[in-house]
């Protein structure tokens, strides 16, 4: 079940945006289709993003994936959690597997990421 | 294979779905390459067992009076040193000395089975059958399968469910019974077997490795256990450019057996490569087609890279000039990641020795 409250990304990242905040991290789909990750390739707090910016990878044994920035903004906090435990994007990606928080520069970027029935037929499109 | 043409599927195709597996696109076939994870598969082999359904391989039997003769010029490794019930891996090279596959050869009775990579095959039985000479025979066996049982406790579940009697069958040694060939023989560093199911019976006995309780793994793992055991994969480590020598798999090449098919080019061609094994610090994974650097400078390609799931560390396999002096980096999305040089293997599990 793709949670209803958050924004998505054609690259398969969330958003859950509260305010000017947004955590972000990448959805169930996503995590099922990289397998087991086994390293989460971080930005540094402080970075300057732009929308669609390469803001980090993940690897699984199999495959790295880049990770993209949904919406500009600055980069306030990543989950330190995933050093020892990246395992938590694939148990929990919407909760404990959270990646990167960013403040927002341009909330109206939001407005043109999906919302949980558009994205759940992008995947169902074969995204 | 045509762009257009369906993706071929094994006869165990829909066990694999219904044991939950992830199907992939693999060399033209629907093949899975998890069902519970890699790691989990992976380690399961190492500490157990595991079952691979690697029957997209193709099974060529080579038969005739001349059978010999012609596998003995083909081949750089020496066949005349097999009896049957004996098998040796080798390469099938181009005129150039460059690899054109790599393949197992089995000796059984009356007749030879070469098993042959699945993304090589229709390459291969062209060359195969246009390098014929004198009364040969040379038979794409499509309906038999083909299983690799691999891990420390590969005999002890194999035993009740064959009638040989396993602990006899030496490493690179085979059995030939009416329904099955076994073979000691894998891809994983492993002790364990692979099977040669004729038509019919694959689908029984992977019925009855189930039964038994015995984990299924994908391609996934058998690729992340080969890469510990630091054997090649053709496309990585070995293709067309490449010689054996350069893949560090002189120990194959039997220059002095006599005449064969790019003989002639490996005495003459000098090495322009060697392939290394190494570890880096950190998490981050070097991958194929990643460059090498030396003072900054690309020297080098990763050909294969993964985390090491026994090691719990990133490991790789790549090209360096002969005669290159490190330090070296791996260059990973931007970042300089220092190589340490190891020994091969990376890991050196259950299988025997010769």
């Amino acid at each position: 079940m793709i949670p209803s409250d958050l924004y998505y990304a054609k690259s398969h990242e969330y958003l859950r945006i509260v305010g000017h905040e947004a955590l972000i991290g990448i959805t169930d789909h996503a995590a099922e289709q990289l397998g087991d990750v086994v390293f989460a390739d971080l930005p540094t707090v402080g970075q300057k993003v732009q929308s669609g910016d390469t803001i980090g990878a993940l690897e699984s044994v199999k495959a790295v994936s880049d990770l993209y920035a949904p919406v500009a903004g600055e980069v306030i906090d990543v989950n330190r959690e995933l050093e020892a435990e990246p395992g938590l994007i694939n148990e929990d990606p919407y909760n404990k597997g959270w990646i990167i928080k960013l403040t927002i520069s341009d909330p109206s970027q939001a407005e043109a990421l999906l919302r949980a029935d558009a994205y759940e037929k992008w995947v169902e499109e074969g995204h | 294979m045509s762009p257009n043409a369906k993706p071929k599927r094994t006869p165990l195709y829909d066990r694999h779905v219904a044991l939950g597996a992830k199907i992939v696109p693999f060399s033209g076939w629907e093949m899975p390459v998890q069902y519970q994870g890699i790691t989990r598969e992976h380690l399961c082999v190492r500490q157990h067992a595991g079952v691979f359904d690697v029957s997209h391989m193709a099974i060529v039997e080579v038969t005739g009076p001349d059978a010999l003769a012609y596998l003995e010029s083909l081949v750089p490794n020496r066949v005349s040193r097999l009896k049957p019930g004996q098998a040796l891996y080798t390469q099938l090279l181009n005129r150039e000395g460059g690899t054109l596959d790599d393949l197992i050869i089995y000796a059984l009775q009356g007749r030879y089975f070469l098993v042959v990579n699945a993304g090589n095959t229709d390459q291969d039985l062209a060359w195969l059958n246009a390098q014929r000479k004198g009364d040969v025979a040379v038979n794409h066996l499509r309906d038999w399968g083909l299983l690799a049982l691999q891990g420390p406790e590969a005999e002890k579940i194999l035993a009740p469910l064959v009638p040989a009697d396993l602990s006899l069958i030496p490493y690179f040694g085979l059995w030939e019974g009416d329904d099955l060939i076994v073979s000691r023989t894998g891809y994983t560093g492993e002790d364990g077997f692979e099977l040669f199911l004729p038509p019919g019976k694959l689908l029984p006995l992977w019925d009855r490795l189930m039964a038994a309780h015995v984990t299924p793994c994908g391609l996934g793992a058998r690729d992340t256990l080969r890469l510990e055991a630091a054997y090649p994969l053709y496309g990585h480590e070995l293709d067309a450019s490449t010689t054996p020598l350069e893949a560090g798999l002189a120990w194959t090449v039997k220059l002095e057996k006599g005449d064969f098919l790019g003989r002639e080019a490996l005495k003459a061609r000098s090495l322009q490569k060697k392939l290394v094994g190494f570890h880096l610090e950190g998490r981050a994974i070097p991958r194929q087609g990643y460059p090498i650097l030396q003072d900054g400078e690309p020297v080098g390609e990763v050909t294969s890279g993964t985390l090491s799931p026994v090691l719990d560390t990133p490991i790789g396999l790549g090209y360096l000039p002969p005669n290159a002096k490190g330090p070296f980096a791996v260059e990973i999305r931007g970042k300089q990641c220092p190589l340490k040089m190891v020994a091969l293997p990376f890991y050196r599990g259950s299988a025997r020795s010769r």
